[in-house]
């Protein structure tokens, strides 16, 4: 299971489904939000760029922006999690995934880094 | 050498919050708790709910005292604050605020009489400032003192007297803003009954050295939890109080500031010491006319919070800035976003209806009465 899911940087998990990527914040940015307690999702619909700001996640200290990974297109958003933002906190690396997204070849999911890796660097 | 200059400052309780497991940031240029593990939220409802202890030794502790009496320091007092510090009672506390020549405002602060001197606590990040403008504008016969061998600590909740009178029994008589002195085992405990959180509870200036050892007889209760500046701050949001730095500055005046209500009726036109403090043409005619703007209190109609900096406008379309949000957050009593900034007086009454801009996006939010969360001073 840990070789199917990625770590980025910007502390996002990319996890394959299908020909999808879902897209989620690792627990370990969970816990540096603290409570959150607003969470803005993008369209489903919606073309994206690497680095767009895709999500606005609001804890009770500050907003952050979650960035798209790559480039490609959001074809669902986990809307139920806008009425309960608290459950980010709860549980990060399931329930509360953001979005799917579409990317036109999974092989660039290679780029990124194993649980191993994350686990390195955070600490 | 670099280092020190930008080296923060630790306050008697730094090695008790590590051991209680905070986040430590720099702020004011000290070494302050944001959360515990507890978090945020957690904290800011336990306050409300039981006995918050917050460190707040990193704001100033003044002393002020005259060779001429107390009269004569009040009245100099008075010279630089538009408050009635004469007619404050010997044991009693109140909110002030220092002004500048364009009744700005310089600092906040609580003015509290001992008996034979008045005792200011002022804000961390100003109180350099304070203390020298202190010293430039008072009279010779007043001697200026920082107590700096001092730790401040807050209680506060509706569990807060309980807890405190388990050390402290004479407690349980004290009103909102009543500040007393009691000798404990030959060290001075200098209480007052506030607080900057809209609940009932204390503030305790004690020894450093005795700091640490009540600061763990406190969180060993079972109501009690340490508090870190994170809550500190949405509990004073939903309280309506304001933030010198953020919601009033030199900027803004008392009475656009919403804090007129300090300017005593002595102080004021017709008074029997009228005006006599910095920018008093400005104040007091505004007092009497209304400024042009006023802090007020916003409640975002969706759940996105609305931070300070955040813009105002009159409709959904118009390009004019009418306003600005200078505080802002997720409440967590409120269980919704709250907000206070300044709107043109003609546009600030209640119920008023606005848009503020947020990510590009307009985003309705209505003028509303602060505070968010009931205040429970014990009066």
């Amino acid at each position: 299971m840990a070789a199917d899911i990625k770590f980025t940087e910007e502390h996002e998990w990319l996890r394959v489904e299908d020909d999808l990527i879902v897209v989620g914040i690792t627990e370990h940015a969970a816990e540096q939000l603290g409570d959150v307690v607003f969470i803005e999702l993008p369209e489903e619909g919606t073309t994206v760029s690497k680095d767009d700001e895709v999500v606005v996640i609001e804890s009770v200290k500050a907003a952050s922006d979650i960035l798209a990974p790559l480039d490609g297109e959001i074809v669902e958003v986990n809307d139920p999690l806008t009425e309960d933002p608290g459950k980010v906190g709860e549980d990060p690396m399931g329930d509360a995934w953001f979005f799917k997204m579409k990317i036109e070849d999974l092989s660039a999911l290679d780029d990124f880094m194993s649980e191993a890796d994350y686990k390195d660097f955070i600490s | 050498m670099s280092d020190q200059a930008t080296a923060l400052m630790r306050t008697p309780l730094y090695e008790f919050h590590v051991a209680q497991g905070a986040k430590m940031v720099p702020f004011a240029g000290y070494e302050m708790p944001v959360h515990y593990p507890l978090g945020v939220m957690k904290e800011h409802l336990h306050t409300r709910a039981g006995a918050g202890l917050f460190d707040v030794s990193h704001m100033g502790q003044v002393m002020l005292s005259s060779s001429d009496g107390f009269e004569a320091l009040a009245l100099a007092l008075e010279s630089i604050v538009p408050v009635d510090v004469l007619g404050l009672a010997p044991g009693r506390q109140r909110y002030g605020i220092f002004t500048d020549e364009t009744g700005g405002i310089l600092d906040d602060l609580m003015i509290s009489n001992t008996g034979d001197a008045l005792f200011l606590v002022v804000n961390a990040a100003c109180k350099m400032d304070d203390i020298a403008h202190l010293n430039a504008s008072l009279p010779d016969h007043v001697t200026v003192t920082e107590i700096a061998d001092r730790a401040l600590l807050a209680l506060q909740g509706p569990m807060a007297e309980m807890a405190l009178a388990r050390l402290v029994p004479q407690v349980i008589d004290l009103k909102f803003m009543d500040s007393v002195r009691i000798t404990i085992d030959a060290m001075e405990w200098w209480i007052s009954r506030s607080g900057y959180t809209g609940e009932d509870g204390f503030e305790i200036s004690i020894p450093a050295e005795l700091a640490p050892e009540i600061a763990d007889k406190l969180i060993a209760m079972e109501e009690v939890e340490p508090i870190g500046l994170g809550a500190r701050d949405s509990l004073r949001l939903e309280a309506g109080l304001c933030l010198y730095g953020h919601d009033i500055d030199t900027t803004t005046s008392p009475v656009e500031g919403n804090i007129a209500w300090a300017i005593q009726k002595v102080r004021r036109s017709g008074g029997a010491r009228e005006g006599g403090f910095p920018g008093a043409d400005r104040i007091l005619s505004e007092l009497h006319n209304g400024a042009e703007r006023k802090r007020v209190g916003l409640l975002p109609q969706g759940r996105a919070p609305m931070r300070e900096g955040t813009p105002l406008f009159a409709t959904s379309e118009s390009d004019d800035q009418i306003g600005e949000i200078t505080s802002g957050g997720f409440g967590p009593s409120a269980q919704c976003p709250v907000a206070m900034g300044y709107l043109p007086t003609e546009l600030a009454s209640n119920g008023t209806e606005l848009f503020a801009e947020l990510r590009g996006k307009r985003l309705p939010v209505t003028v509303a009465p602060m505070p968010f969360h009931a205040t429970s001073y014990k009066r």
